[in-house]
């Protein structure tokens, strides 16, 4: 269990590592190392070169402005879970990394890394996903943003060409209003999810104005499912949650695996989302900044 | 031959990696992959830190890096080499020298085989820095990422409690605890 040789390439700049990954077409970016280096370890993959980030400054950055909180690309899990102002903007934020592995790894791992990794199972890629988040790339010829929608392109692949590199991701805040909850089942805590649930939901004047759904483990890639159609004009307090099963159920894909079947995977995304949705509204709202949109 | 992969065609470079470890200032001449559990046991011969699955599943390899603990198999030593790592060696080397941590193991019965011990002992030094009065759960949750196939972890849970009251101890002016600690199995 040892990755085999590679050359290990420690750019100081962005443009200098999309300029190392063009040159090298078997070449691969080093964030935190927490999903590669098992993956190397394992042979799963043979590199040739490790292209690594961790050297080139001002990718440690957490930003929040009225709109996004914007996470640079060797922010460790542990370090915006830790964040207050990024918890004050977005709680889902806090609320979903917790459930990201052990503290070990959060230690390490980085969450853009996991977002570029595009694990199904992963958490932060739903988060990204229902905050209509948008993800900064950098290659030889320039940036480009991608909104998630158009990211994630499958299990453990995207849209992002050979020679980019994800400088940062910015997660949207949403409207005054929304609560958001996440809920999850591990078999043991910090596991990969059987199945997990992101949810939003908006209230205004006592009233449910918009709700969305992004799940882990029971989709391919990490869409976003509208409940609003289905909750809108509904009380918090007294709603049936359960009207909402029909939509979700229709948007998920599980799959069978050793750990469960498809069908425990549905059921469990199903309760799951009635449980998030209960417990969003019993949050206190979002402080959002005013003017503040996705 | 017929799916030559072009990393097949490599042989390894080497690399003097200079990486400080309990203080002192190691450097060695190794390829890039050398992972720093390896670097610590095979180059530096510490071998204390003890190596399980190799993926980061079992915690067995945890280290401090710059106080925080990591898993040494999901680190290449090259990547090491700006940061100051702490292994178990450093928390307490001898039965006469352990830390809070280690001598709450040998009053519970914190271990059996001793093949995890050393990744609890550093997770669980560098959780009590932030948490020096965790209660049960949260004592549980710390020690959730790291496997024992032994002792079940009622008696490691029982250790985290015990080594934090050790620590408030030793925090307060000498006179009530004098760590009568008697001799250890865990050698
Ligand atoms: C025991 C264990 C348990 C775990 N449990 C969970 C869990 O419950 N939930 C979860 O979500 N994750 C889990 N993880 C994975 C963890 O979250 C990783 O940190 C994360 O998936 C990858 O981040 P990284 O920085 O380590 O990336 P790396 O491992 O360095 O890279 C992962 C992949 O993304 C690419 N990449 C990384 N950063 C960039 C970038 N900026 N631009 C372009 N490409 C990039 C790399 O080339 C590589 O292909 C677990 C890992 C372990 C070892
Ligand atoms: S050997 Fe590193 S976590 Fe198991
Ligand atoms: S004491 Fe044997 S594995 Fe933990």
């Amino acid at each position: 269990m040892k990755p085999g040789p590679f050359r290990y390439l420690a750019p100081a700049s962005l443009q200098d590592a999309a300029a190392m990954l063009r040159a090298h077409a078997d070449a691969k970016v080093l964030a935190g190392g927490q999903s590669l280096i098992p993956v190397l370890s394992m042979r799963l993959a043979r590199p040739t070169h490790l292209v690594d980030l961790g050297g080139i400054p001002g990718l440690d950055r957490i930003e929040v402005t009225d709109a996004y909180v914007r996470v640079g690309a060797m922010v460790r899990h542990a370090q915006l879970l830790a964040d207050e102002g990024a918890y004050a903007a977005l709680p889902l934020l806090r609320q979903a990394l917790v459930n990201v592995a052990h503290p070990a790894i959060r230690n390490r791992g980085t969450t853009v890394g996991s977002i570029a990794h595009a694990d199904a199972a992963g958490e932060m890629p739903s988060v990204l996903a229902i905050t209509d988040g948008v993800v900064e790339a950098v290659g030889p010829d320039g940036r480009r943003e991608i909104a998630a929608r158009d990211f994630f392109a499958g299990p453990l692949e995207t849209t992002l060409a050979h020679d980019e590199i994800v400088e940062a991701v910015r997660f949207g805040r949403f409207p005054t209003g929304t609560r958001t909850a996440f809920r999850e089942s591990a078999r043991r805590h910090g596991d990969y999810a059987l199945a997990g649930v992101a949810v939003a939901v908006t209230v205004e004047n006592d009233r449910i104005t918009a709700a969305r759904a992004s799940f882990v483990s029971v989709t391919d890639v990490p869409g976003v499912v509208d409940l609003s159609s289905v909750l809108a004009g509904a009380d918090p307090a007294t709603a049936d949650w359960s009207v909402v099963d029909e939509t979700v159920d229709a948007h998920l894909q599980p799959e069978s695996d050793i750990h469960a079947s498809a069908q425990y995977r549905r059921m469990l995304a199903a309760e799951l989302t009635r449980r998030a949705l209960a417990e969003a509204v019993a949050q206190p709202s979002t402080a959002s900044a005013p003017g503040a949109h996705r | 031959m017929t799916d030559l992969n072009a990393a097949d065609l490599l042989t390894d470079e080497l690399h003097d990696v200079t990486v400080t470890v309990n203080g002192a200032v190691h450097t060695a001449r190794v390829p890039a992959r050398r992972l720093l559990s390896d670097f610590l046991r095979h180059d530096l011969r510490l071998t204390g830190t003890h190596v399980g699955c190799e993926h980061g599943v079992c915690g067995a390899c945890t280290v401090l890096v710059d106080g925080r603990p990591m898993r040494s198999c999901l680190m290449f030593a090259i990547q090491a080499q700006r940061h100051e790592i702490t292994t178990v060696e450093g928390l307490g080397d001898s039965p006469e020298r352990m830390n809070h941590v280690q001598r709450a193991f040998t009053e519970c019965h914190g271990l059996q085989c001793g093949f995890c011990t050393p990744g609890f002992i550093t997770t669980i030094t560098a959780f009590l820095e932030d948490n020096p009065d965790p209660t049960e759960g949260e004592a549980r949750e710390a020690v959730s990422g790291n496997l024992c196939r032994c002792t079940g972890y009622q008696n490691i849970v029982k250790s985290v409690l015990r080594a934090a009251e050790l620590k408030r101890s030793e925090a307060e002016p000498p006179a009530a605890e004098t760590a009568q600690s008697e001799e250890s199995e865990s050698r």
